[in-house]
């Protein structure tokens, strides 16, 4: 039986697609949905990008389309607001458990003053040591940062706070 | 000229600076002195053509021509980036010095932009300056050590800023829609902008002990390298679009 249209449905769906590059939360946990609207069937997207250049929206852009028509609606429409601010002050406790349970520091919060923020202990996710220290302001992806654990000796990543 | 035309220019100019120094910062991809500098630059070179892609959407609205057109398909004189984007990436110092002038000008360009008439612009603006301020951290954090760290990272970023200073100043060029872009409030004008660099740049440069001039009225009154927002470019434009376009116009239309 095909569930009913409704745009409960379309969220349920999206909670399903994963982060292309951190699997283990999902666009809505990622706040990037930024609306859905429904006309019977069809069904159109906002997305916001997290860091403006981030390559990962492109994808996003077409899981979102294909996991939706994948379930009957259609024509699915996904637009992209490039003016929309994100912060990673919009993220919830749990998604920033999971962020920590891939090996991933969550980000601090972001204020006007960064160089405070990113001057804050940093405690590591792999052993929970904060003998902690930055390696890399920048890292392997736009939105991470290299540290290094003193403790368990190892690297690790941080989501930078924007 | 009409409102969308004075837009059209503002968004072309600021879009087309971030793409031409995002290209040059991604020539280091590989190449930097160091890895963590590789990844930062890399990281940077990726941001700055992020932010003109939102410039070029932007522009999409009002123009209809798309970002991959204002990018790949666009002759050097339809460009309006200041021509001091488009210099060859130089050696790292020239690189750092570079990208620490330009960053302090977004600075105080994006945040003029918070009281401009077109929200659009006002919100993108907003979005771009919490990213900035990650590229501000670092390219001014190695201005204030290499300019006195050693003997020779002290030549070379004295250098550096005596050739890029001048070129810096060719951001402010005035655009053909500047009075009009004023008058409506887009932003507060480039006359504004530069005085609000100044205040910005030659304090950290002067601390840095590599201010290429005597006094802030001296540097202000060096021959700033202007032509690039009239489209009369350097040849470092074409060699460089030479190189950026060529894959896209050799098969216009090809998709993945």
């Amino acid at each position: 039986m095909i569930p009913p249209r409704t745009s409960e449905r379309v969220w349920e769906l999206l909670r399903t697609i994963p982060d292309p590059e951190i699997p283990v939360i999902s666009l809505v946990d990622l706040r990037v949905v930024t609306s859905v609207q429904l006309d019977g069937c069809a069904v159109s997207v906002t997305l916001r990008p997290t860091f403006s250049g981030c390559p990962a929206l492109h994808h996003m852009r077409e899981e979102v389309e294909r996991v939706l028509k994948a379930d009957g609606f259609s024509p699915v429409r996904v637009t992209v607001d490039h003016t929309v601010s994100w912060s990673t002050n919009d993220l919830d406790a749990s998604t920033k458990d999971r962020l920590r349970s891939m090996g991933i520091a969550p980000p601090p919060m972001r204020t006007h003053d960064l160089a405070r923020d990113l001057g804050a202990p940093v405690v590591c996710p792999l052993c929970g040591s904060r003998e902690t220290r930055l390696d890399s302001t920048f890292g392997s992806t736009l939105c991470k940062q290299i540290f290094f654990c003193h403790s368990c000796r190892q690297s690790f990543d941080r989501f930078k706070p924007l | 000229m009409s409102a969308n035309a004075s837009l059209v220019e503002f968004l072309t100019a600021m879009a087309d600076d971030e793409l031409l120094i995002g290209h040059r910062d991604s020539e280091w991809t590989g190449h930097a002195p160091i890895l963590e500098e590789d990844i930062a630059f890399s990281n940077i070179a990726q941001d700055e053509i992020g932010h003109g892609l939102v410039w070029y959407t932007l522009l999409e609205t009002l123009t209809g021509r798309s970002p991959d057109h204002m990018g790949f398909a666009r002759p050097a004189a339809d460009f309006r980036c200041s021509r001091f984007v488009t210099h060859p990436k130089g050696d790292f110092a020239y690189t750092v010095v570079r990208q620490y002038l330009f960053d302090e000008a977004e600075q105080v360009r994006l945040a003029s932009l918070s009281d401009c008439a077109y929200q659009p612009i006002r919100d993108a603006a907003a979005k771009i300056l919490q990213e900035e301020a990650y590229h501000l951290l670092h390219s001014k954090g190695l201005v204030e050590r290499l300019g006195h760290a050693t003997e020779e990272s002290h030549g070379r970023m004295l250098s550096a800023v005596t050739t890029a200073f001048p070129q810096a100043l060719g951001l402010f060029e005035f655009l053909t829609a500047e009075e009009d872009l004023v008058h409506s409030h887009v932003f507060p004008g480039h006359a504004v902008l530069k005085e609000r660099w100044l205040d910005r740049v030659v304090p950290v440069l002067e601390k840095a002990t590599i201010a290429p001039a005597a006094t802030r009225s001296d540097l202000s009154k060096l021959a700033a390298d202007i032509g690039g927002r009239k489209g009369t470019h350097l040849p470092f434009l074409a060699e460089a679009l030479a190189d950026m376009q060529r894959v896209f116009q050799s098969e216009e239309g090809a998709a993945w």
